[in-house]
Parts: C-alpha cells; sequence; structure tokens
C-alpha cells in the first residue's frame, strides 16, 4: 500500500525531496556539520534513488504522467475544462528519464566530492541548499510538461547556479561571474517568458501537448521560437552567447562547475523539447535545423580554439564545454534538418540524434570528471594557473589517471565514451553533409592538442620544489573521480548497451510528437 | 551477448572490445619486441644520462616547459584570426547582452523569411 503511493508519486518526489532537504540544510547544520554532511549526501542518493526508479517505470511501461492535484492522470482533464490539461503535469518520457538519470548520476559524484572538498569552507549551510534547490530546479525543467512550470524551474536553477559561482564571495571575480551568469539569465528569462504569452495568448493552454496540437506556425508562433531558441541557446553557452560560460566555470568551486554542465544541458534539453516536442514538422525545420547545426559549428570551432590558448586550467575546459556543445547541438540539428523527411531520417537522422543524445550523457560523465579533477589540483596547489604546475604526476597518481580517462574520452580518443558518441556523429553527419563531419573530426583532433597541453602543463616534467608538500587528495574526492571514471570506461566498452536500451528509446520519444500528444491528451 | 554487441551507424559499426582485444595484441608485440633489446640496461649508470653534443645534463627544475610556451607556433599561425577573435571576448556584461540581441535579431530575420 505504502509502496503503491510512494511508486505512483515518484515524479512529486522526485522534486520535493531535493527541496525539502534544501529548506532543512540551514536547520540541519544547526546540529553539526558531519550531520549535515550525512544529510545532503542521504537527500542526494534518495533523489537519485528515485530518478532511477522513475527512469526504471519510464523505460519498461512507457511515459509516466503525473498530474498535481489531481488522484489520476486522466483528471488531467476535467469535465469542463473544455478538453484542457488545466493542471500542472510531469510527463516523464524517456528523453525525461534519461536526462534525470544525468543529472542524479554526476550530482551523486558531485555530492560525495564536494564532502570533502569544500568542509574547510565557512558558509556551508547555504552552499548545500543552493546545491540542493539547483539538482531540485534541474530535475523539475526536465521533467515538466507544462511551458510555465518549466519557466519557473529555469529560474530557480539561474538564481541557484549564480549564488553557487559567487559562492566564495572572498574573490571579487567570483561575484562578478555570479552576477555576469545572472544578467544572462534575467534576459534569457525574459525572453522565454515573452514566447510563453505570445503562446499562451493565441492557445489558451500552457500544456506542452495541447500547444503542440493546436499550433498553427503563425508569425507570433515564429517570434516565440526565436526567443525561446535564443534564451535556451545563451543558457546553455552556444556561441556567439557563450561569454559568461569561462567567467563562470572559472570562478565556482570545482563540483559546482561539475553540476553547471548539467544544468547547462537541462537548458539544451529545454530547446529540444521544445523545437521537437511543441513546434514539431509544424515548424520549417530545415531552416531551423541549419540554425542548430550552425549555433553548434560556431560552438565547437570557436570553443576549441579559444581553449587552446588559455592559461588557466578551469577556464580551458569552460571553452571546451563550449566546445562539445556544439557536437549535442550538431548531432541533433541534422535530425531536426530532416524531421519531415522519414526516408533521410531513418537513414542518418535517428542516428545523428542519438549521436547528440548519446553525448549528452557521456559529456556531463566525462566534463564532469574533468573539472573535479582540476578542482583536485587546485585543492592541493592553491591555484588554476597552468603555468604554475607542473610535475604534479609524481605526488597525485590517481588524480592524474582520472584526468586522461577524461581526457582521452573528449578528445574521442577509443575506447571512451566520447568517442561512441562522436562515431555516431561523424558517420550520420557525414551522409548529411561531409564538411561538417570533417569540422567535427578536426575539433577533435585540437581537442586532444588541448588536453595534450593541459597534461604535459600540470603532470609531466621534475617535482617542482614548491611543490613538495603537496600530496593526493582526500579519499572521497577519490572516489568520487573513480565513480565517473568508471562510468566513463563503462560507457565506452560497452556503448551497445546504453544506446540500444537508453538513447534510442529517448530520441525516438523527442522525434513522435503524435505519440506524446496522444499520451498527455489520452490522460496517460 | 548484449555486451558485445556493436554500434551501428547505418553506415559502418564499432566494437570496443574488438579494438580492445586488438591493442591487448599490440602490446604483447610490443612486449616480446622489448624483451629482445639490450639486457645490460642499469638504472643510474652512463646509460641512461642523455647526451646533448657532450654538454653537461641542466638542473631538471628547469628543463620543464610552461603551458604559455606551448603550441606558440600554432598561435602565431593563426594570429589573424585570434587577433579578432579574443577581443570580442571582453569580459563586460553589455556585451554579452549585446550578442544575445544581435543573434536573437539575426534569427528572427531568418526566420521570418525564410
Amino acid at each position: 500500500m505504502i509502496a503503491d503511493v510512494i511508486v505512483s508519486n515518484l515524479p512529486a518526489f522526485l522534486v520535493a525531496v531535493p527541496l525539502l532537504a534544501a529548506f532543512l540544510c540551514p536547520l540541519v547544520g544547526r546540529i553539526s556539520p558531519n550531520i549535515r554532511a550525512a544529510w545532503v549526501f542521504a537527500a542526494m542518493a534518495l533523489t537519485a534513488a528515485i530518478a532511477y526508479c522513475l527512469a526504471y517505470l519510464v523505460y519498461t511501461g512507457g511515459t509516466v504522467i503525473y498530474v498535481f492535484g489531481a488522484t489520476a492522470a486522466d483528471l488531467s482533464i476535467p469535465l469542463d475544462s473544455g478538453g484542457i490539461p488545466i493542471r500542472i503535469m510531469f510527463t516523464v518520457d524517456p528523453m525525461s528519464a534519461l536526462m534525470e538519470i544525468i543529472a542524479v548520476t554526476v550530482g551523486l559524484g558531485v555530492i560525495i566530492y564536494s564532502l570533502s572538498s569544500d568542509e574547510r569552507r565557512s558558509g556551508l549551510e547555504n552552499y548545500y541548499t543552493i546545491f540542493l534547490l539547483l539538482i531540485s530546479a534541474v530535475l523539475g525543467m526536465v521533467s515538466t510538461g507544462d511551458i510555465f512550470n518549466f519557466f519557473v524551474f529555469l529560474e530557480i536553477s539561474s538564481l541557484a547556479t549564480a549564488g553557487l559561482v559567487a559562492y566564495r564571495v572572498e574573490k571579487g571575480l567570483a561575484v562578478e561571474a555570479g552576477l555576469k551568469y545572472l544578467m544572462v539569465s534575467t534576459i534569457a528569462g525574459i525572453f522565454f517568458l515573452f514566447a510563453i504569452g505570445i503562446l499562451y495568448g493565441q492557445y489558451n493552454a500552457l500544456n506542452m501537448a495541447i500547444i503542440a496540437e493546436r499550433i498553427q506556425w503563425t508569425p507570433l508562433d515564429k517570434i516565440a521560437l526565436v526567443l525561446i531558441v535564443a534564451s535556451l541557446a545563451a543558457k546553455c553557452g552556444s556561441v556567439p552567447m557563450h561569454f559568461w560560460t569561462p567567467d563562470a566555470y572559472m570562478m565556482a568551486p570545482a563540483a559546482v562547475t561539475a553540476m553547471l554542465v548539467v544544468a547547462s544541458q537541462a537548458s539544451l534539453y529545454g530547446l529540444f523539447r521544445f523545437v521537437f516536442t511543441v513546434y514539431g514538422v509544424s515548424l520549417n525545420y530545415v531552416t531551423m535545423g541549419w540554425v542548430v547545426i550552425i549555433l553548434g559549428i560556431l560552438s565547437m570551432v570557436v570553443g576549441v580554439t579559444m581553449a587552446i590558448p588559455q592559461k588557466d586550467i578551469k577556464r580551458l575546459m569552460a571553452y571546451h564545454a563550449v566546445s562539445q556543445t556544439g557536437y549535442m547541438l550538431l548531432g541533433v540539428g541534422v535530425g531536426l534538418a530532416v524531421l519531415g523527411d522519414q526516408f533521410l531520417l531513418n537513414s542518418y537522422g535517428y542516428t545523428a540524434m542519438e549521436g547528440g543524445i548519446f553525448h549528452i550523457m557521456n559529456h556531463a560523465l566525462y566534463k564532469g570528471l574533468l573539472f573535479l579533477t582540476a578542482g583536485a589540483i587546485i585543492y592541493r596547489i592553491g591555484t588554476g594557473d597552468l603555468n604554475r604546475m607542473g610535475g604534479l604526476g609524481h605526488k597525485m597518481k590517481f588524480t592524474m589517471v582520472f584526468f586522461i580517462i577524461g581526457a582521452l574520452a573528449i578528445a574521442g580518443i577509443p575506447p571512451f565514451n566520447g568517442f561512441a558518441s562522436k562515431f555516431l556523429i561523424y558517420e550520420s553527419v557525414y551522409q548529411f553533409n561531409p564538411i561538417l563531419a570533417v569540422i567535427a573530426m578536426v575539433v577533435s583532433i585540437l581537442t586532444l592538442a588541448s588536453f595534450v597541453k593541459v597534461f604535459h602543463a600540470v603532470f609531466m616534467g621534475p617535482p617542482r620544489e614548491e611543490h613538495a608538500q603537496v600530496r593526493e587528495v582526500p579519499l572521497p574526492m577519490l572516489g568520487a573521480m573513480a565513480f565517473l571514471a568508471i562510468l566513463v570506461i563503462v560507457s565506452g566498452l560497452f556503448p551497445g548497451i546504453f544506446v540500444t536500451n537508453l538513447i534510442e528509446p529517448a530520441v525516438h520519444a523527442l522525434t513522435d510528437q503524435a505519440g506524446y500528444m496522444t499520451i498527455v491528451l489520452g490522460g496517460g | 551477448m548484449g555486451l558485445l554487441s556493436s554500434l551501428y551507424t547505418g553506415s559502418g559499426y564499432w566494437n570496443p572490445l574488438a579494438w580492445v582485444l586488438a591493442m591487448a595484441v599490440a602490446a604483447a608485440v610490443v612486449y616480446l619486441i622489448w624483451r629482445r633489446g639490450e639486457s645490460s640496461y642499469k638504472k643510474g649508470t652512463m646509460q641512461t644520462t642523455p647526451f646533448i653534443s657532450g654538454n653537461a645534463e641542466q638542473g631538471k627544475g628547469l628543463d620543464h616547459i610552461p603551458a604559455s610556451n606551448l603550441y606558440w607556433g600554432y598561435t602565431e599561425g593563426i594570429k589573424g584570426y585570434y587577433d579578432r577573435i579574443v577581443p570580442l571576448h571582453t569580459g563586460i556584461t553589455t556585451d554579452y547582452l549585446l550578442w544575445i540581441f544581435w543573434v536573437t535579431g539575426i534569427l528572427l530575420i531568418v526566420v521570418m523569411v525564410i
């Protein structure tokens, strides 16, 4: 009986657990720091367990509809509502479930790492409160089926992220980076709110499925789409709206930076969700496909070329995050560009999208790992300046091994997971346009070159005198890095399992607009 | 069997385990070649000292090339590109916002016209 209640309310618990844990965190922290740490870890572990259970239900039984304020999914459409699902609902399909898995997996690793790496800092009750709020916001963004509800979670995510970026207030630049992020997020949020107003004004609905059913591709719809794409592309750090990314990623604590990658990907998810599920084939998919592809190519090229000359390890990695986002945009953009042509979609469109979506998962894992290794280095030597590093391979052997795994994965070297998703992108994009595939490969080579530089600068060479006292980081930090490194290796060695069981259903859920509408409007 | 399945792309496939197997064979061949090498190698003798045209070896602390000096040729080779792209990263918040407005405007024209 209790189990049934829990299972039937999993989508609500998914957001409620981290939210409740966040607000109780300052209170629990007053008892003792150790109890606070246990509280935060337990909240994250429970959230992860809920997400995995929910994902299992979705992948085995189909899309889960959860209607807030109703006892059953089919009550989302009250008799007197004119057929409009007026209540807020979570629509957790395989694409949402995949994003939830990614968010909680990285979140779990990051929390374990953070409990050790940040234990010496002050203001931790605020830090963990905001951290859990960010987790809650990301999970809400990827679960909701309501556009205004998406905006609310987007705003929570923006505020939480800005707070975390500016957490190290003793560093003026951190506050400046937080403010920059907040300004960009505010403008993006206003754009998004305008778009919601336009869609609501026309279709008298906020539910994604009902808007998808009624959308006409009017000039107002076009304006709304442009505002949505611009705002979410800015939030995910796509070039030329990426400028906040290096500032924020560089100044945030390493654990936060790893989580920022996931928060950015939630915006990317939103972009894909709106384009495919809300607009679908009603939009000019060839034009929009090329818009997404061009944003992707710009992100890849500008991101990697700006990364190479960087002198700060986290700033360099931030530019690589921009570059890797380009691969996701490229893969999904190609799928969008052929959305209305079933033959081309079957020939290479689905594969390109699988590559793009698989890269979201892989990127969250290896980039999370790389940011944690950068944090480990900074934790020990107190600087992110590559010119002041060298010879750390003698003292930090495990960190070095984890860095190598992450670096090879991001550079697309087999058999790590980055290669598997890039391989799908290369081969499918080549069939769409060979030049795009060549650019993608060149960017991978430059990525490898960049990480060879970092590896040389940080780990190689004789031990430096000023690093005589440096030793390996504490066990929880190593454990968190090992956790992500193992996932990078496993998803690289057995990509078929991940693509078949997680990615393919997600891609088909994303492209099946009619199926989405049927499930939601049919009341689950 | 699922564990051993390949990743199909529609025009090819990728099997990481086959790749790992190939690497293992290559490593075994490398090891066998290495085994046939000089067996009288002794660490810490003249055999391990680098020959720098008869000059003495520098102190090891001076040998590490810092990050800023790496890829100098690459950045110098495409200096024209960097001269244009780096100044765009002004660090000024209003510039960041201006770029969002520019992109929105261009997207609006593209979506409305095409």
